[in-house]
Formats: structure tokens, C-alpha cells, sequence
């Protein structure tokens, strides 16, 4: 997540005992979570860099850059990610502020729908979207759907995993607006503008957004983060997403592939930091 | 800039529930009216359906002798303060200001003098910087205040906007926004459920009962001469006195009064009487009792035991010494119409 969890200062009142003895054991919970999420990307590191013949080199990371398809997988699936922020956070967005704003008692009904792809394990999901694409041609061939869909397929830009990705990021994002929606008083917010002389793309891009900032960025990131994980899906319907190069490579080369995960955990790290400093940013206006 | 308000037989249902039923009211130019009412009256409603917030299933909005009924909101010119805090949290107190302006597409320069001659206006002039949530709740309703007058509205719409706030400040803000009103001379809409409130600085105060208006008369007025028993009740203090109807006229407490407004089906009335026409005159032999004494300066109110019946009266304050707790007196009403309801409160 983006939002950093604020450290709880230990109670005033303790005593100096006890407030050493809290200390302690935030130490050692930290250390536990350190050791837990850091020892694993070291020993990764520490395979990449390490060999029985040469001992310690660099050499994998600059043959990442030239590896066959690394280039290519990399903006695809950059360019997916984007797509999907974009569709998911245009889909969401407006249609939560409806519901808050015009049809308050049709919330629990979003939120489920929101949350559900959560709940469908991504095998199953992969497997639906292979049989509607299997079957779908027979049922759906003559409507305007299909021949849309048809018409907008691209062999460079796999629309098909846009949606896909939408419907697997849809509870995320769900999740990261809600907080941000909890957080503001939509109805009044959006009544002050409008009784001020706002238009209602005004009220969306000029109030709602600014206030939600660091809830969109939040959903943009978990989403990111997504897409740029995602193997199942693609791997199925044959597509050379980035996650997917990633295993095409590891079997041939296993030092250079575990090279490109932390190549891509360094990316997706930086990534996001650039897009908290968006959110954080921005501060003054007009 | 100033023009004239008109609720037209306004009714709007939401579910079952009556919000408005058939509402009339006209609110003159440069007037302040205030609509007073119990919580869930239809006050909220009513001044919603002005903003364009809220739209009547029946009747009509008037303003300046133009029908905006079916006007959307953001272009019915009016401003409006809201009973929650309402400030953009992402702008700093002039922009908030400045807002309607930079809407309208007035050039930065213009807009921002303007909205530092409002802040001066509400008392804040340093407060530009500030972002709304360095501001108590006082200073956010005045950054409000004058946000919503900034673009000039021809309507200024209140919805309780001094609920929030702790007394002291909801005394003084009153007053300014009244002095406020008077300077620019606005036509404003002053909902609350505060009758003090509402009597201390209206013009004229409309009193609202499930959705329809009761009475709409100068504060004085209202207080003195209540149209129903229902006005009589919401507005000040009322003693009830149990008391028999005769021919158009009432006996109570021995004595026999006219009665003025609406009649009740049944003999057996309550003739309502505010505690400064309750009189008191010491008597050992008296049927009362007064109970507590509570001074208040120049008058003071007296709780008085009178069989059953507990009955307050206020008294100048020189008088608390001969009406002390403990004191026997007599108990009478000045000679006056009064108002009867029916027995035990249901009118
Ligand atoms: N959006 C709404 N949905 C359902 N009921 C509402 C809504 N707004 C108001 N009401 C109902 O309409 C009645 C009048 O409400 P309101 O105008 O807010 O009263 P007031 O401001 O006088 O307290 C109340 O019974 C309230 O519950
Ligand atoms: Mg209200």
C-alpha cells in the first residue's frame, strides 16, 4: 500500500520498565518482519551475483537489458497496466459516486459486485474467459458486442487482458476509492460546488478528484502492481506479458531470471514511489 | 443583486414519508426570514428545493418572479452555508472564497481582491493561508459564510449553519451575520430549530410544522400572538392550565377569559399562558407555593406549586425578596385573549 500506517507512540503513562520492555518488542516484531521479507531478496541476489566457477559478478543485469524480449514484454505489459488504471478507476469512480450521491441503499450491491472477482480463484476465471472465448463466437457472433470487441483486437495490445486485469483489480480499487470516500463529505462537498456554479465535470475534476488524490493513487499502484504480477491469464490466453517472459527466460537461463524478478521488484518499487509523490505533491493551486 | 423568494404549494414525498405538504411562503427582497420548526419539519427540504438540491414533486420555486423549478443547481445563483462543515479541504481559505469566482472564470487578480474583501467582511483577514482544517469551527462557518457570498448571489440560503458550534461563538456569529445582511441587504433564508435563534435575528419568522407553514409574522408577533396552539407551544415558554370552555369564553384559575384562536371539540381544554402573564401575589391563604427561584437579573422565574399542577412565572427581579421559596400566593393571569388546546397536550 501506499498509505503509511502511522507508528503508534507507546502510552505516556508507562513506566520507564515498561516502556523499554515496548520497545523490545517492537524491535522484535520488526526484526521478525525484516528477516521475513528481506531475507528471501537477499539469498535472490546473493544466487544472481554468486557462482561455483567465476564467485562473485555482475554479469547478469546488463545481459537483462539485451535479452531477447525483454524490451518488448516490459512495454506491453507497462502499457496494460496503464489501460487498466484508467478503465478500472473510470468505471469505478463515477459509478460509486452515483451510487452515494443518487442511490444510497444500492451500495451493499456495488460493493459485492466490486469485491467478487476476490472470491473467484484466478483458475476458474481463466478458465470462463477461455470457454466465453471459445464459445462466444457461436453465441455472440452477431451481436454488437462481439463485433466491437472483434473490431477493436489487436495482435501488439491485447484488449482482452484489459478487461481481464479490470475484473481482477475491481475489488482493489473498490477498496482504495471506499477509504478515500469514507474519508470526505461527498454530498456536501459536491452541493457546495454546484450551489457556487460548478459544472458536473467541474465537481468531478476540480473538487472530487484533488480531495481523493491519495485514494486513486492508491488504486492506481494496487492495480500496477497487478498487472505487472499477473501470469496466469496471459500465460493461458498466449500473450508475452512481462511475467510471462519471465518464466520463458527461467527456463533456459535461472540466474538471469531471478535477476529480472528483482529487476522488476526494483521498478515496481520506483513506480510506485512516483506515483505517491503525485499524490503527495500538488498542494497549491490556482 | 437582491430579489424576492417564492415556495409555491411545494410538496415532496420521500417514500411515505411527507417532507413538504403544500408549503406557501414569500420571502421579500432584501428580508431576512427565518423558518423555524422542529427537527424533521421540512425545513432542510424546503431550502434544498430553492438551491436546487432537492426537487419538489409538486409546486414551485420562484425567485425574483422567475420560476427555477426545473433550474439546475448551479445555475440559480443562490449561496448557500451548510449546517456541517463544508470547506474544500484541498484549497487553502482564500481559494475556498475564491471558488464561485474561479468558476465563473474571473481573472486571478480580480478574484483574489475579492476574497480578501470578504475575508476582512467575516473578520479573518489573515486567515488566506490557512487550509480549513487549521480553522476552528467558528472561523470555518464564516470562511463558508463568505464563500457563499463572494459571486453575489441573489439568494443567501442558512441551514443552521451555527449548529455545530458552542454557544459563545453561536451568539456572536449571529449577530454578525445578521449585521452582515443588513449591510449588503440580501434576501436570506435562515433555517433553524432554535427559537431564540430565530426571534433574535429575523425580520419575519416562519413557522413550519410537518411540511406545511403554521405562521409567518415578525418575531414579536409570533411570540405574542401565536397563530395556533402549536406556535404558541414551539415558540417561548407555555404554562398549561387546566380550564373549561363556555360559550367562547374560558374559566381558569377562577377567573373567566375570551379565548382567540382555533376552538377544540371538547369543554375540557388547556388555555395556554406564557410565565410572564402568570401573576403572583403573596397571600398566606393561597392555593400556590412557590417551589425555586431562579434569578436572572432584571426578571426572575419562579417555579410555583399549585395542587398538582406546576406552574412558572416570571416576575421583575425586585420581587424575588416577597416571593421567596416557601412563600404562599395567589395565582392569576393578566386579563387577556388566551389560547385554548385540547386537554393534555394533544392539539
Ligand atoms: N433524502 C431523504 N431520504 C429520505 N427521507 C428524507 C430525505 N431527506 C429528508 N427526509 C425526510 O423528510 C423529512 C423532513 O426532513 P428535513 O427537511 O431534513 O427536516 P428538517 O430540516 O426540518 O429537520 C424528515 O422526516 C426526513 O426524515
Ligand atoms: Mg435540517
Amino acid at each position: 500500500m501506499v498509505a503509511v500506517t502511522p507508528v503508534l507512540d507507546a502510552p505516556r503513562e508507562l513506566a520507564p520498565a515498561g516502556r523499554r520492555r515496548v520497545r523490545v518488542w517492537r524491535g522484535l516484531a520488526l526484526g521478525l518482519a525484516a528477516v521475513y521479507f528481506l531475507l528471501p531478496l537477499a539469498t535472490s541476489f546473493w544466487f544472481t551475483v554468486h557462482n561455483e566457477r567465476q564467485g562473485f559478478s555482475l554479469a547478469p543485469y546488463p545481459r537483462i537489458l539485451a535479452a531477447e524480449g525483454f524490451g518488448t514484454s516490459m512495454l506491453l505489459s507497462l502499457g496494460l497496466a496503464a489501460a487498466t488504471i484508467v478503465v478500472a478507476l473510470g468505471l469505478t469512480l463515477p459509478a460509486m459516486l452515483a451510487v452515494r450521491l443518487g442511490a444510497p441503499r444500492l451500495r451493499p450491491v456495488l460493493e459485492v459486485v466490486c469485491t467478487l472477482p476476490l472470491v473467484v480463484p484466478p483458475i476458474t476465471f481463466v478458465s470462463g474467459i477461455g470457454t466465453v472465448l471459445r464459445s462466444g463466437p457461436d453465441l455472440l457472433a452477431t451481436t454488437p458486442f462481439w463485433g466491437t470487441l472483434m473490431a477493436i483486437q489487436d495482435e501488439r495490445f491485447p484488449l482482452v487482458l484489459v478487461l481481464a486485469y479490470v475484473v481482477l483489480a475491481l475489488p482493489f480499487v473498490y477498496r482504495s476509492l471506499d477509504a478515500g470516500l469514507r474519508a470526505i463529505d461527498v454530498r456536501t462537498l459536491v452541493e457546495a460546488a454546484r450551489g457556487l456554479g460548478a459544472s458536473w465535470p467541474y465537481v468531478l475534476l476540480r473538487v472530487l478528484v484533488p480531495n481523493l488524490r491519495s485514494a486513486i493513487t492508491g488504486a492506481a499502484f494496487l492495480t500496477l502492481a497487478l498487472v505487472l504480477g499477473e501470469y496466469t491469464v496471459a500465460a493461458l490466453l498466449g500473450y508475452r506479458t512481462f511475467p510471462v517472459w519471465i518464466v520463458t527466460v527461467a527456463g533456459s537461463e535461472g540466474q538471469l531470471s531471478v535477476a529480472v524478478s528483482l529487476l522488476s521488484l526494483l521498478i515496481i518499487w520506483l513506480l510506485s514511489l512516483a506515483l505517491s509523490g503525485a499524490g503527495a505533491g500538488r498542494r497549491r493551486s490556482s | 443583486m437582491t430579489a424576492g423568494v417564492e415556495f409555491r404549494g411545494l410538496r415532496r414525498m420521500f417514500g411515505r414519508t411527507v417532507a413538504l405538504d403544500g408549503l406557501d411562503l414569500t420571502v421579500r427582497p432584501g428580508e431576512l426570514m427565518a423558518l423555524l420548526g422542529p427537527s424533521g419539519c421540512g425545513k432542510t427540504t424546503a431550502l434544498r428545493c430553492v438551491a436546487g438540491f432537492e426537487h419538489p414533486d409538486e409546486g414551485a420555486v420562484v425567485v425574483d418572479g422567475e420560476d427555477v423549478t426545473r433550474r439546475p443547481a448551479n445555475r440559480r445563483d443562490t449561496g448557500m452555508v451548510f449546517q456541517s462543515y463544508s470547506l474544500f479541504p484541498n484549497l487553502n481559505v482564500r481559494d475556498n472564497v475564491a471558488f464561485g469566482l474561479r468558476v465563473r472564470k474571473v481573472p486571478a487578480a480580480r478574484r483574489h481582491a475579492r476574497a480578501a474583501e470578504l475575508l476582512e467582511l467575516v473578520g479573518l483577514p489573515t486567515h488566506g493561508e490557512r487550509y480549513p482544517h487549521e480553522l476552528s469551527g467558528g472561523q470555518q462557518q464564516r470562511v463558508a459564510l463568505a464563500r457563499a457570498l463572494a459571486p453575489e448571489p441573489r439568494v443567501l440560503l442558512l441551514d443552521e449553519p451555527l449548529s455545530a458550534l458552542d454557544a459563545k461563538v453561536r451568539l456572536t456569529l449571529r449577530e454578525e451575520i445578521r449585521r452582515l445582511q443588513l449591510d449588503l441587504g440580501i434576501t436570506t433564508v435562515f433555517v433553524t430549530h432554535d427559537q431564540e435563534e430565530a426571534l433574535s435575528v429575523a425580520d419575519r419568522v416562519a413557522v413550519m410544522r410537518e411540511g406545511r407553514l403554521e405562521q409567518c409574522a415578525p418575531p414579536a408577533e409570533v411570540y405574542d400572538r401565536p397563530a395556533t396552539p402549536f406556535v404558541a407551544e414551539f415558540v417561548g415558554t407555555m404554562n398549561h392550565l387546566p380550564g373549561r370552555l363556555s360559550s367562547g369564553e374560558v374559566t381558569v384559575l377562577g377567573m373567566t377569559l375570551p379565548v382567540e384562536g382555533p376552538l377544540p371539540a371538547t369543554p375540557e381544554v388547556d388555555v395556554l399562558a406564557r410565565p410572564e402573564a402568570v401573576l403572583l401575589t403573596p397571600d398566606p391563604d393561597g392555593e400556590g407555593l412557590v417551589v425555586t427561584s431562579s434569578f436572572r437579573g432584571s426578571s426572575a422565574r419562579l417555579r410555583v406549586r399549585l395542587g398538582d399542577l406546576e406552574v412558572l412565572s416570571d416576575v421583575p427581579g425586585h420581587d424575588t425578596v416577597r416571593l421567596a421559596p416557601g412563600t404562599r400566593v395567589g395565582v392569576g393571569l393578566v386579563r387577556r385573549p388566551v389560547l385554548v388546546a385540547g386537554r393534555a397536550g394533544e392539539s
